[in-house]
């Protein structure tokens, strides 16, 4: 079996706590290596948040999938650097979570720090746009929501709360 | 009971168990708020930054406990070790003050501040460690900054609502601020343990963050209407494994269930 085949069965493999998204959509599958016999194959992962509780499940999930699909030897290792970034969801991920009812996530910058003095309050962060009306009229109502990747909005137009997976 | 283990305490592993052990305490006394958070939102957020705490500390101790050369584990190095061999900065481990009995978890102007002092102090540090010559620890630490500045910008937002609020906040805000400051020293103290990790560019010496934490903290404060309290003689020394008094029931609380169920699991 070939590389390509461990990626198909990795687009089939979910992500525990967000479904609608597969492992691959997410972002988090840095590399395949399959051994020279064909049947051995190494996935690295990227963790995507340093306490995501997901991240053994995901790991599992990913062995059970490629045994099921036939490869005899499969090896899961977790690759830190570089770190794991919203950048990384693909486009096809990003409409799947517009369509699950979260706003996908903007560019994530640079990742550094801003200057200092710069700290401003943002608990009404706006600029999100609705995933449901499409309305820019939002607010932020906390920047943690019911799982680490997640801020919770709410739409000022439909009037429907939403979550927003963080740029990170 | 279980019995306790003994690490070798080198510099190397000494310094990243500072770091380890403020993350892991700070998001056990974070974590106390867990149904207990002023608002469904603050409960939710209180317990995720402990969440991302958490796993910063359990990669750290991952790695602390693969140079320790007794090959502990995290699970080994966050509950069967003693109060003297954990270094935490003495600020993470002070319990919440009880103001009411409509806040069991403590006040919450205890929590925003020291969150607040922590975070800022995190963020520096995570951005310098993202260099260190470790490759592990640089891993770690550039994961952990990204983490680090939602938990600043989230903190630094309740410092300004708070101090800058009514006239009862503000004096809760204030309280708060004066319990806190005289265990800020510890956070730039500077001993042989930052001087071996400053030369072999694992990570900086703590003294090397304090202007650029003053510069922060200082302009959040000034945001806040805070002013800021005089410094103290004291220095706390949880760095050094030596604790205040309120160190031992945490860990009594934190390690009773592995303690009594050694290798439990659920």
């Amino acid at each position: 079996m070939n590389s390509e085949q461990a990626w198909a069965v990795l687009d089939t493999v979910p992500d525990p706590e967000i479904p609608v998204l597969s492992l691959r959509d997410l972002g988090i599958v840095r590399d395949v290596v399959v051994g020279a016999d064909g049947d051995a194959v190494e996935v690295a992962l990227t963790p995507t948040y340093s306490g995501c509780p997901a991240t053994e499940v995901i790991a599992r999930s990913v062995r059970d999938a490629l045994v099921a699909a036939g490869w005899q030897r499969v090896t899961v290792t977790q690759r830190r650097a570089p770190a794991w970034t919203t950048d990384w969801i693909s486009d096809a991920g990003r409409e799947k979570l517009r369509r699950y009812g979260i706003a996908p996530p903007g560019p994530a910058g640079d990742g550094t720090m801003p200057a200092p003095g710069a700290a401003t309050i943002h608990l009404r962060a706006r600029g999100v746009a609705c995933p449901r009306c499409g309305s820019a009229d939002t607010e932020r109502l906390s920047a943690f929501g019911a799982t680490a990747c997640k801020a919770l909005y709410r739409c000022l137009a439909c009037r429907e709360p939403f979550e927003h997976f963080k740029p990170i | 009971m279980s019995t306790s283990i003994t690490i070798t305490v080198t510099p190397r592993v000494q310094y990243l168990l500072r770091v380890a052990d403020t993350c892991l305490i700070h998001a056990q006394r974070l974590a106390e708020w867990c149904g207990h958070g002023p608002v469904l939102e603050e409960d939710i957020a209180l317990t995720n930054m402990a969440l991302d705490l958490i796993g910063q500390a359990r990669m750290l101790l991952t790695h602390a406990g693969g140079l320790d050369g007794n090959a502990f584990d995290e699970d080994q190095l966050a509950f069967l070790r003693d109060e003297r061999c954990f270094f935490n900065l003495t600020l993470v481990e002070q319990p919440m003050r009880r103001s009411s009995a409509h806040s069991p978890g403590g006040d919450f102007a205890d929590t925003v501040l020291r969150n607040f002092l922590v975070a800022v102090w995190l963020g520096l540090l995570w951005q310098r460690l993202a260099a260190s010559s470790d490759g592990e620890l640089a891993a770690i630490a550039a994961k952990a900054l990204k983490e680090a500045r939602y938990h600043r910008e989230h903190a630094s937002g309740w410092v300004q609502r708070l101090g800058d609020g009514t006239e009862a906040s503000a004096a809760r805000m204030r309280a708060a601020l004066e319990r806190a400051w005289p265990y800020t020293s510890e956070m730039f103290a500077r001993d042989a343990v930052d001087e071996a990790a400053e030369a072999t560019g694992l990570g900086p010496a703590r003294d090397a963050l304090q202007a650029c934490w003053q510069r922060e903290v200082d302009a959040v404060l000034a945001d806040a209407g805070l002013a800021q309290p005089a410094p103290t003689p004291f220095v706390s020394t949880g760095t050094l494994g030596r604790h205040s008094e309120h160190m031992g029931f945490i860990l009594a609380e934190m390690q009773v269930l592995q303690r009594t169920h050694p290798g439990g699991r659920w």
